[in-house]
């Protein structure tokens, strides 16, 4: 099914409109958690273990509070008490999932270099920080889980009280027989092994935390720099104990999220508990450092994908078994990340048997959650990469290979092997597209004259299709995988007196554009000035209902509760003007900000008439309630599934093992677009994010869990100066199962990134030999590659 | 000025409990500040804490992000690289001095027009190193815009808008 009206016709939606966002970002007047003054707040500073594994057996504070300015010095064991709960976790993917208890400050035991096993409260953030310094901790030093294989063997089993490092097993293999037969009968077997590093999902804005309590009539506010206020606030009052209804949640600008803001975090309660205590608001901003063993990392898995073929490379059958790394505990969506790509390790290929296990490890290493695209660009990144290795075990081009095995577009709506039905689709002009915007068949041929001509410097091109599930999330869906909540999003349209126009929403905005691009929603339906619309947002005392921003959920899920907030507020207006003009509500309309009668247009009342009719209240119809305003909640019926092609040109220098990245295409899908300039911009920071895994970014740790690359000059994430401009482009597959025809594109770009750039540095190095290739792509990492092949100039 | 020892460049006032602190006098925005800092204070925390000017954002701890850029006599400098004391006697701008009374910095605008930012976090440190490389490089292309530009980080935008944007301003 296409939608093939587009549905916005007030001439705003579709406009590459600048952003209402820019003007406070641009001069400093925007304020992040940092910047809120906030007179006589006391400092935070946790004392982290600098140990991945320890047992603490004593803790001397007195020279702590010894230190001008130092108010106290709590240790776990003198918190023990002020919990409800443990920190949540919640999805629970398997009812026998394995998930230790953990607590804001850590009680006998360090299980990462980073658990927080004590806390300082003073009167400035300089004498927070000396008083760090003052606390003595007896560290019993115990040997550290530092890889997936190491947990999975219990050598060490980090949580005692479990009994294993293995958290969950959790296989999706619908008709085990038609897979085994599929791939006894198969021409082509290939069997691929990669590892995704763990990344560092480095926000520019480091998280931050503050809490203002009203000690005598119980009030609470929490500021976070989170992207999740609506869900922080329930999680909170559960693992604290506070009534739900005396905490207020705001979440002020916040400096990028990537899935690391997606979590309920140990500073957080703590800092409540805190203000408890003291009576007095307290607070905390992480250090970039310290964010190495405070905030969750992304990725860290091992993948094995095997593929079935004919003897055309026609896919008969997919089967991806994972292990993935947990970290020391599990965070608040943790165990179900992998479950979010686990649908689609078949990509965008039509494939009649499927197999899909993951098992989940805990480590001694920072917990891990959701990052940017969270499960899909690793389901992606070995779809891809394996699909080129079938190309090659096939015999035929990697454009070729994925042309023959694209769902068909006229088997959408498409009921997928895992279970999913696929909402629209149409791969291949996307493929077409992006081939044309990077010259590929002139890439090929200089490809072959630099080979032909015995050159070392290798050019390299790598496709990467894809197909995500976005719009987390329709609830029954959740259900099903477990999750602890629902998937729908809220929205108010409000009508004022002078009909301007104040819009509430669920959704949690940090950098994505909410306020310009439901503006232009609003607009679009009503004819007035985008400008005349304010979304309010982030602050649960102003927008009390709420599931908040991630998994490309927002326009898909909260820009439809916009749309459909509007609808309804348009039904109230209209009833209201057919009161007033003498008429039947359905044959008015609603054009250019004037409702006039169809056919007879000189009978007319403009929206202002109406909105202050609604206000004033001396005449409205019998029934109808005064004030213009309409809630909706949506829930959506089925994921969204966006599309693309990426392709990525690279060079690398056989002798120094340099990749240079040399030219840059995508065509993508994501339905009908609100704002493109929008949609390029998330595009063009998602493209990079992914190149960045690919080939510069890993956070390391040595053999005793400590992470190496912690800060921003050893973690590298790119400058301008290592990134290209890229080339885009994008089709338009409307999605039928929301009015808008909207997909979600805040993930897309990395989804795709990663796969297209790695398959083009093997393809460059594939005349010596090479067909693995560990992440990142790092010169050392190239040379090895070479070397390990036998070949290229040394 | 990085380098010039403590003592030369503030005046000792008087003791406290926290050791001495010294009278810092800089020109901030146009306006003379004069105030008693801890001689360790960072720029970024004396412009942010003392002075309130928050437009100036920390985003690392080792000098590598670039969020706290301003200028200092008309330099881009990162803030939390220096001293409070070092700015003593200088000219400094934060983000907040740039936008004039007839709206934004033409800077400011580019940045606008271009899409050049998102969660905006980097951005008032990106527009100052940006503001001074075009002040220092007159034709400048957009590799010279990409290097220059090297010492800021942007997660969001993935730079191209931005490199667009500095090469609009610097037209
Ligand atoms: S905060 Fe100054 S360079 Fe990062
Ligand atoms: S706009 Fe978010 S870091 Fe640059």
């Amino acid at each position: 099914m296409t939608v093939t009206d587009t549905p916005f016709a007030g001439g705003v939606v579709g406009e590459a409109r600048l952003r209402k966002e820019d003007p406070a970002l641009l001069t400093g007047e925007a304020k992040f958690i940092d910047d809120l003054e906030l007179p006589g707040a006391l400092w935070v500073a946790c004392v982290r273990s600098p140990h991945a594994h320890a047992r603490i057996n004593g803790i001397d504070t007195s020279d702590a509070l010894a230190v001008d300015g130092v108010i106290a010095v709590y240790t776990g064991t003198d918190l023990a008490d002020t919990w409800a709960a443990p920190l949540p976790c919640a999805w629970p993917v398997t009812d026998d999932m394995k998930n230790p208890d953990h607590f804001p400050v850590a009680q006998g035991k360090a299980n990462y270099a980073g658990d927080i096993v004590a806390v300082v409260v003073a009167t400035s953030r300089y004498a927070a920080a000396d008083g760090l310094e003052g606390v003595v901790v007896d560290y019993e030093p115990l040997d550290a889980v530092v890889s997936v294989e190491d947990a999975e063997s219990d050598r060490v089993v980090i949580h005692e009280d479990l009994g294993t490092n293995v958290s969950y097993e959790w296989p999706l293999i619908p008709d085990p027989e038609g897979v085994d037969a599929a791939f006894e009968a198969a021409t082509h077997h290939v069997t691929e092994t990669y590892v995704h590093q763990r990344l560092i999902p480095a926000p520019m804005e480091p998280r931050g935390v503050a809490v203002v309590p009203a000690p005598h009539n119980g009030d609470m506010t929490l500021y976070s720099s989170t992207q999740i206020p609506h869900v922080l606030k329930v999680m909170a009052a559960l693992t604290l104990g506070v009534p739900e209804q005396k905490l207020r949640v705001i979440a002020p600008s916040v400096g990028g999220g990537f899935g690391c803001k997606l979590n309920v975090y140990a500073e957080e309660i703590l800092c409540m508990a805190l203000a408890q205590r003291h009576g007095v608001p307290v607070r905390w901003t992480e250090s970039r450092t310290e964010a190495a063993g405070s905030t969750i990392q992304g990725r860290a898995q091992r993948q094995t994908i095997e593929l079935a073929s004919d003897a055309d490379g026609k896919l008969t059958a997919v089967r991806a078994t994972l292990l993935a790394d947990m970290g020391a505990y599990l965070q608040l969506v943790a165990p179900g990340v992998p479950l979010l790509g686990a649908f689609l390790y078949h990509g965008l290929y039509d494939v009649p048997f499927y197999s899909f296990t993951c098992k989940s490890v805990f480590t001694n290493l920072t917990p891990t959650d959701a990052y940017r695209g969270a499960g899909r660009p690793e389901a992606t990144y070995a779809i891809e990469r394996a699909m080129d290795a079938l190309a090659v075990a096939v015999g035929v081009g990697t454009d070729e290979i994925r042309s023959r095995n694209f769902i068909p577009t006229e088997k959408f709506p498409y009921d997928s092997p895992a279970g999913l039905v696929f909402d629209s689709g149409d791969y291949q002009p996307a493929l077409d597209r992006a081939k044309e915007l990077i010259g590929w068949d002139t890439r090929m041929a200089e490809q072959a004259e630099r080979r032909a001509a015995g050159s070392t410097t290798h050019l390299g091109l790598g496709i990467s299709t894809y197909v995500e599930m976005c719009g987390l999330a329709p609830s029954r869906v959740l259900a099903s995988l477990n999750y602890a909540a629902g998937g729908w999003e809220s929205a108010t349209v409000r009508i004022l007196p002078t009909c301007k126009i104040q819009v509430v929403t669920g959704a949690s905005p940090h950098g994505q554009g909410h306020e310009t691009c439901w503006s232009m929603i609003v607009a679009d339906r009503l004819g007035v000035d985008p400008d005349d619309v304010e979304v309010l947002h982030s602050d649960t005392a102003i927008s009390p209902l709420g599931m908040d921003t991630y998994g490309s959920r927002s326009l898909s899920v909260g820009g439809t509760a916009i749309w459909m907030a509007t609808e309804k507020v348009v039904e109230k207006a209209a009833t209201i003007a057919a009161h007033m003009l003498e008429a039947n509500p359905e044959d008015l309309e609603l054009t250019g900000g004037v409702f006039s009668v169809k056919g007879s247009p000189e009978a007319e009342v403009p929206l202002a008439g109406v909105a202050f009719a609604a206000f004033t209240a001396h005449d409205l119809p019998d029934g109808v309630e005064p004030n213009l305003e309409a809630q909706v909640t949506w829930d959506p019926p089925n994921f969204t599934f966006p599309f693309g092609a990426h392709i990525a040109l690279v060079e690398i220098d056989e002798a120094t093992g340099a990749v240079d990245l040399v030219d840059y295409a995508a065509c993508d899908d994501c339905g009908n677009q609100i704002n493109p300039m929008i949609v390029e911009g998330q595009l063009h920071g998602g493209i990079v994010q992914g190149i960045a895994q690919a080939l510069w970014e890993e956070a390391i740790y040595d053999e005793d869990g400590q992470c190496r690359s912690a800060n921003l000059a050893d973690y590298l994430v790119p400058s301008a100066a290592e990134c290209i401009d890229m080339k885009l482009d994008h089709t338009v597959t409307p999605s039928p199962t929301n009015p808008m025809g909207v997909k979600g594109i805040g993930e897309a770009g990395t989804i795709a990134s990663t796969a297209a750039v790695m398959n083009a540095v093997v393809d460059a190095l594939r005349p010596l030999g090479v067909t693995e290739m560990a992440m990142p792509a790092s010169p050392m990492a190239v040379r090895r590659a070479i070397e390990a092949a036998g070949g290229g100039a040394s | 000025m990085p380098g010039t020892p403590l003592l030369e460049v503030g005046r000792l006032v008087h003791m406290t409990p926290w050791g001495f602190v010294m009278e810092v006098s800089v020109t901030v925005n146009g306006e003379v500040r004069t105030v008693d800092v801890e001689p360790r204070t960072l720029l970024a925390h004396f412009l942010r804490d003392e002075l309130g000017l928050t437009g100036t954002n920390i985003g690392c701890d080792t000098s590598s992000c670039g969020a706290c850029t301003v200028l200092v006599d008309g330099r881009s400098a990162k803030s939390c690289t220096m001293l409070a004391v070092q700015v003593d006697g200088a000219d400094v701008t934060t983000i907040e001095g740039l936008a004039g009374k007839d709206g934004l910095h033409p800077m400011q605008e580019a940045f606008h027009e271009c899409h050049a930012l998102q969660c905006g976090y980097c951005t008032p440190g990106m527009v100052m190193a940006a503001v001074s490389l075009v002040d220092e490089y007159s034709d400048l292309d957009a590799d010279g815009v990409r290097e220059g530009l090297e010492g800021n980080l942007c997660r969001c935008t993935g730079y191209q808008n931005i490199v667009k944007a500095v090469l609009a301003a610097s037209e």
